[in-house]
């Protein structure tokens, strides 16, 4: 469970995939950061995720940490992005018997989880099949 | 000076049930209801959709075809009898994810299924009124019907969104007429989960009077007739009202047809005639006219006059078209997985 500030504080990630391209090497680094990691240049500009990608690897949860286990079974990927970049996010909206590395991925706006039956709802991207 | 439509998107989620797994449940004649609603299956959303998701897609759709910087959208309006909060609007979410923040006017609409028609109307003004250069309209729902009720059989859920403007205009609205009187066909109170309606009231004095009432307003208004028309598209909270309709306005079935998702979408509500106006875009040529009128319980009916232009061509193709979405790679799932996705299964609180 996160706060209600560190949801808000990523949100331009969360919502809008925006990361940042380091001047010097042209490394992505999302979520964004002040030193990059392959270059420990310091001067970044902005730029958005490509939406699109393969499945790089991915595992089954079949015991679901606490808010999550109505979703059992899903699949969470390694995603590699035609810009590159990996990241870690669901891939729904698939059959789980067949879903493999290389699959062809999109991102889509999902709920992600909710803060209870009275707290605020919590969206960002997950990954379906671009088929 | 025309205004119109410059960007439109419609979402549809992946999930159908048909209307055979729900009738066995409950003990119903599917033929029956599939005969009497003219409708096969319907769209499901999944846990992790609602109608902030599915508005954020069809609005990232419609700015695609739009091609216009969000930052110049200066308005967003969604229309919504399932708006996932009670109390926080759902145009935060969506205009966040699109990048249109901070200087943007932003109102969650309600008028049962019209509410979507309504954003539609309120952006087209203010671009009429020079206001702002875009304003984003959409019409979203994910809505319910309680278990066993007729209702449940059609209601379902999908997008549509469009941005209004003065340029780069795919549509140019021609004519806009509302007809609303107070006919409480079909409501739901505060706190409760399912809507109720007034069963065969829901037909003749709400739904056929006022449809009819707005088209026949928009065409006197406007100077035409059905003839004038190559489009038709109706609310349709199933698929024997808007066929119905359109039969005594003087409107052919092929006219209406392509506009027709009902069958195999379900009655999307808010997103209901939007979506129609969707597929229709997505074939229309250069110089089509199209009527569309919806339809809001409670009760109204607004109605536009579109006309097609030669920018339709450019754009159609940079995001996914309707019908493409609703026919492609549907994922059936049974009653029980549709019960669990609807959140009708009581569970203990944790």
């Amino acid at each position: 469970m996160i706060g209600t500030a560190r949801y808000w504080r990523e949100i331009p990630q969360r919502y809008r995939y925006e990361a940042a391209r380091c001047t010097a090497c042209a490394h992505v680094a999302f979520p964004p950061r002040t030193l990059c990691a392959k270059c420990r240049g310091r001067a970044f500009e902005p730029c958005t995720l490509a939406g699109e990608g393969v499945v790089e690897t991915f595992t089954v949860i079949r015991v679901a940490p606490a808010g999550y286990a109505d979703e059992a079974p899903y699949a969470v990927g390694l995603i590699r992005l035609t810009d590159g970049v990996r990241l870690m996010a669901q891939v729904v909206d698939c059959d789980l018997a067949r879903l493999a590395i290389g699959d062809r991925v999109r991102v889509e706006f999902r709920r992600i989880r909710q803060d209870g039956e009275s707290g605020i709802l919590c969206y960002g991207y997950k990954f379906v099949p671009a088929t | 000076m025309d205004v119109g439509i410059a960007g439109y998107g419609a979402y549809v989620p992946r999930h159908r049930i048909k209307v055979e797994e729900i009738a066995k449940v409950w003990g119903a004649d599917a033929p029956a209801y599939k005969k009497g609603l003219m409708l096969r299956e319907k769209s499901v959303p999944t846990p992790d959709q609602d109608t902030i998701t599915l508005s954020v897609e069809a609005a990232r759709h419609a700015v695609r075809r739009a091609g216009v910087e969000p930052r110049r959208i200066g308005a967003i309006y969604i229309g919504s009898e399932s708006h996932p909060y009670a109390v926080k609007p759902s145009g935060t979410v969506v205009a966040e994810a699109l990048g249109m923040t901070p200087e943007v006017h932003c109102a969650d609409f309600e008028f049962a299924c019209k509410a979507g028609s309504e954003g539609m109307f309120v952006a087209l003004s203010l671009a009429r009124a020079e206001e702002m250069d875009y304003a984003l309209a959409i019409g979203a729902d994910t809505s319910q019907g309680a278990p066993g009720d007729a209702l449940e059989y059609s209601a379902s859920a999908g997008a549509a969104a469009f941005i209004m403007g003065r340029d780069r205009l795919v549509a140019v609205c021609e004519a806009t007429y509302s007809f609303m009187t107070d006919t409480p066909d079909f409501w739901r109170r505060e706190h409760q989960f399912y809507p109720r309606h007034a069963g065969r009231f829901t037909g003749e004095p709400a739904y056929f009077r006022h449809t009819a009432a707005c088209a026949r307003g928009l065409m006197e208004k406007s100077g035409t007739r059905p003839d004038d028309f190559r489009w038709a598209v109706f609310h349709q909270p199933n698929g024997k009202f808007p066929m119905r309709v359109a039969q005594e306005l003087g409107f052919p079935r092929a006219k209406v047809e392509e506009g027709w998702l009902c069958p195999t979408l379900g009655n999307t509500y808010s997103g209901a005639s939007p979506l129609g106006l969707t597929a229709v875009l997505d074939v229309a040529a250069p110089g089509d006219r199209i009527l569309m009128v919806s339809y809001g319980s409670g009760s109204g009916s607004d109605g536009f006059i579109w006309r097609v232009t030669p920018r339709i061509e450019e754009v159609r193709d940079l995001a996914p078209r309707t019908r493409a979405q609703l026919e492609d790679h549907p994922v059936y799932i049974d009653y029980g997985t549709y019960a669990k996705f609807r959140g009708k299964i009581r569970k203990p609180c944790e």
